[in-house]
């Protein structure tokens, strides 16, 4: 009693260490962040089935217009056109005609966030492309949303890769309509922003163009890891 | 007679206060674009990122600006005042007792000093994801993770700060001095005793 009521008048500058403190680790943070939450959600990976740590298992819905388009099956087709001996306008019945598959992959969003073990199903994009035939001339495919003015083009060659795939189901069930309802591209070997939500038509190119995001200064060729200031 | 004592200037109140807004406003539109059914609900993604993002640069100018044009060397004394922790702060962290407070107990300092770091990381980060967007070199892969980690905690440490001031029956007597200005001397006497001496 008598010591603290006495009142020592030596202080310390606690409160500009604190203040200072998490700012630097803040800071330091941006170096390290992603690893420790990637560590900690794969610790808890066991549990985080029943008890999600991250609304909607770490997914954020990025739009780039006003509204999200809406799906109506009535009346959605997937036109191919552009380089083609067969133009083609495709009903949902149709595509869900198609050969299905089904895959199990990893997706990278370039603002630094990831999902794993997405599992996604639908159709490869060869089999849409034998309906429609592509002309020898096309080298690249333009994907356009029904979200304007989102595009995005990827070419033949990478069009190809294994697991390049046009979803309609995600997590066994529908597309939901943030994640691009009722068709998306799927590139795993891509930053999303490639992975065009909303699909509503396939054009035949001579050359890949810039898309939406590249226009504004992100690369066209989006490997994750290696592209848009990443292990460069 | 109750008697009442000035714990709060005016420019003490006006940065709390302009503080508390902003955040809300910052927190209820960047949660617009973080979690999905909200932004299935709200939609207009582009035309809320705006508005966080100039949310965000009017918080942090406002708070400037109210030091500046106010009482900016209150201001500093109170700074000073949270700075320095005694012996008695100390014990008080510890939970030991007893542990006369001053007009800060070392509770609030710590809180005040978060508060402020939090508000440069919000900044810094915020420009990052801002800028980071348009310039690739500004780019890093954790920015998201760290702005997100900042939200969760001062979401926290808003919720404590909330029950001690609107609920705790002991501490929220003390939602009068941030409100008016002043506290009751009875309940300083007993709280901050070494601010009443």
């Amino acid at each position: 009693m008598d010591e603290t009521v006495a009142g020592d008048r030596s202080s310390r500058k606690v409160g500009r260490a604190v203040f200072l403190g998490t700012v630097l680790g803040g800071v330091s943070a941006l170096f390290w962040g992603k690893s420790a939450w990637d560590g900690v959600s794969s610790a808890l990976s066991p549990v985080e089935s029943h008890i999600p740590l991250v609304p909607s298992g770490g997914w954020r819905i990025y739009t780039v217009s006003g509204s999200m388009p809406r799906f109506d099956p009535k009346t959605w087709r997937l036109e191919v056109g552009g380089m083609v001996d067969r133009k083609t306008s495709l009903t949902y019945e149709e595509l869900r005609s198609l050969p299905k598959v089904e895959q199990v992959s990893t997706f990278h969003c370039v603002t630094g966030w990831t999902v794993k073990n997405v599992g996604w199903g639908g159709v490869r994009l060869n089999e849409v492309l034998k309906v429609a035939s592509p002309r020898p001339e096309a080298h690249a495919l333009q994907f356009v949303s029904a979200e304007i003015p989102y595009v995005d083009s990827l070419t033949l060659q990478q069009a190809g890769l294994h697991d390049v795939m046009l979803a309609y189901e995600m997590d066994g069930k529908p597309l939901p309509r943030e994640h691009g309802a009722p068709l998306r591209l799927v590139i795993p070997e891509m930053y999303g922003y490639k992975n065009v939500k909303w699909l509503a038509g396939i054009n035949l190119v001579g050359r890949a163009e810039d898309g939406y995001w590249e226009q504004l200064g992100y690369d066209r060729d989006a490997w994750v890891g290696h592209s848009n200031g990443y292990g460069t | 007679m109750k008697r009442y004592k000035k714990r709060f200037s005016r420019t003490e109140r006006t940065l709390h206060w302009a503080n508390a807004i902003f955040f809300l406003a910052l927190l209820a539109t960047g949660l617009m674009l973080y979690l999905p059914s909200l932004e299935i609900a709200v939609g207009r993604r582009p035309l809320i990122q705006s508005v966080h993002f100039w949310s965000g640069i009017a918080w942090v100018s406002v708070l400037v600006a109210i030091v500046v044009l106010g009482d900016r060397r209150g201001i500093m004394r109170t700074a000073r005042e949270l700075d320095r922790f005694d012996r008695d702060d100390l014990r008080w962290l510890a939970g030991r007792k007893p542990a006369p407070q001053g007009r800060f107990n070392a509770g609030q300092k710590i809180n005040t000093a978060l508060t402020a770091a939090f508000t440069i990381l919000f900044l810094v980060t915020g420009l990052l994801l801002w800028f980071g967007e348009r310039d690739t070199s500004l780019r890093f892969a954790s920015t998201v993770v760290v702005h997100d980690g900042l939200m969760y905690i001062s979401l926290l440490l808003l919720l404590g700060h909330l029950y001690l001031a609107v609920i705790h029956p002991a501490t929220r007597h003390a939602l009068r001095g941030i409100t008016v200005g002043t506290v009751s001397e009875e309940w300083a006497a007993q709280h901050h005793p070494k601010w009443t001496e």
